[in-house]
């Protein structure tokens, strides 16, 4: 299959693969629900009828388009014109529900029964427990133990939603194991379960197809930038754990030659600044490994973010040079998070305080510049775990 | 021409024996005397574990079994340095995961395997439509490449995996990961009966063959069996002696007729 060359939005290879990254990575049982899924995914994406009951739902139930703030106060402090795109704001609080309305929606003209979801900040869970119960389906949210602790509130709101939440003791104890727990309970029940995947990542089509639905919200900020300004944003920046947000917003200006991309990785979680390419997951892309290629544990301050791996799709990008991934620490993040809230009156989630993070480091070098975030999350999960680390550094003093 | 395992196991089949794989996870204490219990207690071939941090084919105690070699500070190469004083009389072959042959790369990790005197490899997370790389490195170093078919193989499938796989073919047991079950799921002798109307390499049944009356079961139709869990649980329990014991078991009873 050729790539088109006028676009980075082409379709993978028939391998999955974009460039050398993505692949399919699976146990035998695996490849035929994968198969089944493409071909599913395909012949929906081309069907006008689907598309119109997924934009129904999103106008409708998601509470799309979302708005673009511009961040005034925020601009004069740090010489920049800030625009944020506002998936916060969506139904659920985070962009997350993009991808599972489209997946769930899909589950259900392939006649799956039931879902299973992996999930780290809780963010996915959430979005996948409240689509399941929108759609009729039975939702299970594989969870890691550590993350369990310290995102109690999203757990409850997965019950609430009528989903099972189960705790994942193995490995590291967060989004990884989850991810892996998810894989082996879809092994066992291919036949009726859809595993409904929260980033770009795992095997093909996953990368391609949750990029695709996370798509909108590229395609809503290209044309709302576009009116707002007169003009395309100097920098379009995300956060990127697996990295289906900066994905979402990448893919509406990949195509912008002008447009700088930067996906901003938490330090304790680089798969793209510090990993090589491995194969976890089903796919082969960066990943933060040891000298064997024993899979390395993330630790970042946001359970959102501690993943190892990355989407494949943002390795290519890497590799061909079209967007940059810097990374932050968790200090930074720390300060990013207060500094949005004093500032423009929006308390950011853990993840998306890294790209307020590395606009304010990097704001002295992009002065006059126009910057457009993606503020793909709200940071209410977030406020309790602030309070203790708040608390402790004041603590300190 | 085919290796090592393929030629012994053709030749045991004709002989009338069935085929009798446990797996032991590498570096997990007392792992080579585990070994040395399985070869002298009626094993036809061990199949070593190495241990991987994300085992996605596992249940719980061959990932606990996993883990805890990795904590004590296990790596690939270590398990391999150990394969050589083993001298069991027997093919060894090893499963792990393919990022731990990726990351060296396939041609290296084909070579460690052969410096250590492995005869084959299986590498559950590698699907037919990857497996170029490594089966071409496998074969350029004597490494027979054993393929694993999975019961959600649609008809067509069958005879490619078939075809690509050398010493035998995996027949997975059931749709899930390794573990214990209190029965034999039918989907075990189903796969293994659709296989060996197609292919006359051995099949072996694995994943969820959890005693001697299920080896039994499934040597009724199979080849041989592969036993994972059953056999790690007692290497984590009781220790090397009580492995032996239970393949002595397992023995007795798929040679029964």
């Amino acid at each position: 299959m050729s790539m088109n060359p006028d676009t980075l939005l082409a379709p993978p290879d028939h391998t999955g693969r974009f460039g050398d990254f993505g692949g399919r990575f699976v146990p035998e049982t695996l490849v035929p629900a994968c198969q089944e899924l493409e071909a599913a995914f395909n012949e929906a994406w081309a069907d006008s009828s689907f598309r119109a009951e997924l934009d129904e739902v999103h106008r409708l139930y998601s509470g799309r388009p979302s708005i673009i703030t511009e961040c005034k106060n925020l601009s004069t402090q740090l010489g920049i014109r800030l625009f944020l795109k506002r998936e916060d704001l969506n139904h659920t609080g985070s962009h997350k529900i993009n991808n599972v309305i489209g997946q769930t929606l899909l589950a259900k003209r392939m006649g799956k029964k039931r879902i299973v979801a992996d999930t780290g900040a809780g963010q996915h869970g959430v979005a996948s427990a409240t689509a399941a119960a929108l759609m009729g389906l039975e939702c299970k949210v594989y969870m890691g133990a550590v993350d369990v602790e310290r995102q109690a509130l999203n757990v409850f709101r997965m019950k609430l939603l009528g989903s099972e939440v189960e705790s994942v003791h193995s490995g590291s104890r967060t989004l990884k194991d989850a991810v892996n727990e998810a894989m082996r309970h879809w092994v066992a029940n291919v036949a009726d379960t859809h595993f409904c995947l929260g980033s770009v990542v795992g095997p093909h089509p996953y990368p391609y197809m949750v990029r695709q639905f996370q798509s909108i919200i590229g395609d809503e900020a290209h044309a709302q930038i576009g009116d707002l300004t007169g003009a395309m944003p100097d920098v379009v920046v995300a956060c990127v754990g697996g990295g289906s947000n900066a994905m979402g917003i990448f893919s509406g200006f990949v195509d912008e030659p002008g447009v700088r991309l930067v996906g901003v990785e938490p330090a304790g979680g680089a798969a793209i600044g510090k990993g090589v390419p491995g194969v976890v997951h089903g796919m082969r892309s960066n990943l933060m490994q040891d000298e064997y290629g024993q899979v390395e544990e993330a630790l970042s301050i946001s359970a959102g973010l501690d993943y190892p791996g990355v989407g494949p799709e943002h390795s290519y990008l890497s590799s061909i040079g079209r967007a940059d991934y810097p990374s932050v620490t968790d200090d930074e993040v720390i300060a990013g998070f207060r500094l949005l809230a004093e500032a423009e009156g929006i308390i950011p989630a853990l993840e998306c305080a890294h790209a307020v993070a590395w606009i304010s480091r990097e704001a002295p070098r992009i002065q006059g510049q126009t910057v457009l975030m993606n503020l793909s999350g709200r940071g209410d999960k977030d406020v309790a775990q602030m309070m203790k680390i708040l608390a402790d550094a004041d603590g300190d003093t | 021409m085919p290796g090592l395992i393929e030629t012994e196991f053709r030749a045991k089949r004709r002989a009338g024996r069935k085929l009798l794989v446990p797996y032991i996870t590498g570096g997990y204490p007392g792992w080579q005397d585990a070994i040395r219990a399985c070869a002298a207690n009626g094993a036809d071939a061990v199949e070593i574990g190495i241990p991987f941090s994300d085992p996605v084919m596992d249940g719980p105690v061959i990932q606990q079994a996993s883990q805890a070699a990795l904590e004590a500070g296990v790596t690939p190469q270590s398990v391999l340095d150990e394969v050589p004083g083993l001298d069991v009389g027997i093919p060894l072959a090893v499963m792990t995961y393919y990022n731990l042959v990726h990351h060296p790369g396939p041609e290296r990790f084909a070579a460690n395997l052969q410096r250590a005197g492995i005869s084959a490899a299986i590498l559950p997370d590698l699907p037919l439509e990857e497996s170029d790389p490594w089966c071409a490195a496998a074969a350029s170093h004597g490494i027979e490449a054993i393929m694993l078919a999975a019961p959600t193989a649609p008809d067509d499938r069958l005879p490619q995996v078939a075809e690509r796989a050398c010493g035998f073919i995996y027949s997975v047991g059931l749709l899930g990961v390794t573990g214990e079950r209190s029965s034999l799921a039918a989907t075990a002798t189903d796969l293994a009966g659709r296989l060996k109307a197609i292919t006359d390499k051995p099949v072996l049944v694995g994943v969820g063959v959890s005693n001697a009356e299920q080896a039994y079961q499934a040597t009724r139709v199979a080849d041989g069996v592969i036993q994972g869990a059953s056999v790690v649980r007692r290497l984590m329990e009781t220790g090397p002696d009580s492995v032996g014991e239970y393949v002595a078991g397992v023995r007795d009873a798929i040679d029964a007729d």
